[in-house]
């Protein structure tokens, strides 16, 4: 884990359904929901799966590694992000399927690319990705 | 139950002003519904049926229908952001072929521009997704970025194509007395204007205005009583468009199903409309839009928006007509109301004589309430001449 943030971070804010993603990751480990039905893994994190309609979901560790499957250069950033732009906002699409919103960091804003590989790095609590 | 004639669009009004610092919000709802009300030859008293969105004050239709004096045996708060609008003309059309409404009042109104409040900011319970998208620093024109990079990837889509949109809004826009934006501008202006998330400019992105509209749906006998032409709906269409499950697919949007809907409850394919209103609160909204709707093949949009496609009143598909958000007007940060409004316009044949589509029978209006993104809602309807 960095010592310094890339980007700006707050404490989660967990609910019933997230808090083990969240404690996950503020052990460094990034965990993804997974139907114990029909064993579709889901996004974004809740106790309910959407393709079967079970509410026997568990959270499964994954390896935190997948590519790029669209990003955006953000030439001006608004509330904390005010004096962090140019920043990446990403959707990465996990080796497990699903894609997550994130930021990619730790690379020149410039040499992102869509199909890049990458891997988490956890920014305080927060998952983001950066070139694997 | 087909809705196809089980309404038509009496009336249509949009507020002349892009900047109110002197007037409410509820205010401006009464304005344009009177507008509209006596564009159709109509009063507050015929109405039976009330229809408002997110950015209607307080308890929505129950407010905005007391400080407006009506007694309805309908209300309707269906919120589903700028496509809102659309959704209320298919609902009032099955409530007027149920019995249960004759004269159907939808308003919209806001004022982003004098700090007007932001719809859907009240005491809810937050968004279940609010914390997985929420702290990434992605501002609303972000989600449209992320759509236009992965379609660039995609099919090959470029900026300069994108950039055409916006010169076919601003070439219909100089016609237009009230347009926020008149001047024409060129490709190489939009691509010279600042980047404000990757790939988009701030030329691809609307206006930010204040104002609103008004439209009156009524059954089709009581059109049969008014002097004015009304339009008839033929067919509609809405589909919600999420993150799927978490694999989200950027390069499509929910006009796939709502458009699929519309046309064929219309009875109608693409190749017989002869002008379209495409929601277009950024450029690529309206380039894959109008491939999800069947104007062209997927990935073809580029090439099909090019060269003056979109120019009326002789282009490929003439659109926008008004200027459309990009140009014109987007009141309260939301589009839908407006692209029904320049609709009416053109099959009235009472759109500016520039722009005017001649002989227009058949016109689609499309709305995108929400963001590319992430989720949205889709809504399409399909409206014609009284005889069609």
């Amino acid at each position: 884990m960095p010592e310094t943030p890339f980007l700006p971070t707050r404490p989660p804010r967990p609910t019933h359904e997230t808090v083990e993603f969240w404690d996950a990751c503020a052990q460094g480990r990034l965990v993804v929901p997974r139907c114990d039905d029909c064993h579709e893994y889901i996004w974004y994190p809740r106790l309910f799966c959407p393709h079967c309609a079970s509410q026997r979901v568990t959270y499964n560790e994954v390896r935190g590694t997948g590519t790029v499957y669209s990003f955006t250069i953000m030439r001006k950033g608004s509330g904390p992000y005010k004096e962090f732009a140019p920043y990446v906002i990403a959707y990465v699409e996990l080796d497990e399927g699903v894609r997550l919103m994130t930021n990619i960091v730790g690379v020149s804003v410039d040499d992102v690319r869509v199909g890049m590989p990458v891997k988490v790095v956890f920014d305080d609590s927060i998952p983001r990705f950066t070139a694997a | 139950m087909s809705l196809r004639g089980a309404a038509f669009i009496a009336g249509a009004y949009e507020h002349p002003r892009r900047d109110i610092p002197d007037r409410t919000v509820p205010q401006i709802h009464a304005e344009v519904a009177v507008g509209a009300l006596a564009d159709a030859g109509l009063t507050m008293a015929d109405v039976d049926a009330y229809y408002c969105a997110g950015d209607a004050p307080g308890f929505g239709p129950i407010s905005m229908g007391e400080y407006l004096g009506l007694r309805c045996r309908t209300y309707d708060s269906t919120e589903t952001g700028g496509s809102s609008y659309l959704v209320h003309v298919g609902h009032a059309a099955a409530m007027i072929k149920a019995g249960h409404a004759s004269v159907a009042l939808i308003t919209l109104a806001g004022t982003p521009r004098n700090g007007g409040a932001q719809p859907g900011s009240s005491g809810a319970a937050p968004a279940p997704e609010s914390e997985f998208e929420n702290l990434w620093g992605a501002t609303i024109v972000a989600h449209y970025a992320l759509a236009a990079q992965r379609h660039m990837y995609e099919f090959g889509t470029t900026s300069a194509q994108l950039a055409e949109i916006k010169v076919a809004a601003s070439l219909h826009a100089q016609h237009n007395p009230h347009a926020f934006l008149r001047d024409v501008v060129t490709v190489e202006e939009v691509l010279a204007s600042p980047l404000v998330a990757d790939p988009l400019h701030r030329m691809d992105c609307c206006v930010v205005t204040d104002g609103g509209g008004a439209i009156v749906v009524v059954s089709p006998e009581i059109a049969a009583t008014l002097p004015r032409r009304s339009v008839k709906l033929l067919g509609q269409g809405e589909a919600a468009k999420d993150t799927n499950r978490g694999r989200i697919d950027l390069s499509h949007t929910g006009a796939v199903w709502s458009g699929a809907r519309a046309f064929a409850e219309a009875g109608v394919t693409p190749a017989d409309i002869d002008y379209v209103s495409i929601y277009d609160s950024f450029t690529i909204t309206v380039l894959v839009t109008i491939e999800d709707l069947g104007f062209c093949e997927k990935g073809q949009g580029g090439r099909f928006v090019m060269d003056g496609g979109l120019v009326a009143p002789f282009g490929r598909l003439p659109f926008n007509t008004d200027g459309g958000g990009l140009c014109n007007n987007h009141p309260a940060n939301r589009g839908g109301m407006t692209k029904v409004i320049e609709a009416v316009r053109q099959l009235r044949g009472e759109a500016h004589p520039a722009v005017q589509v001649p002989n227009c029978q058949l016109a689609l209006a499309h709305g995108t309430g929400g963001a590319l993104g992430t989720r949205h809602m889709s809504s399409t309807l399909i409206l014609g001449q009284p005889d069609a």
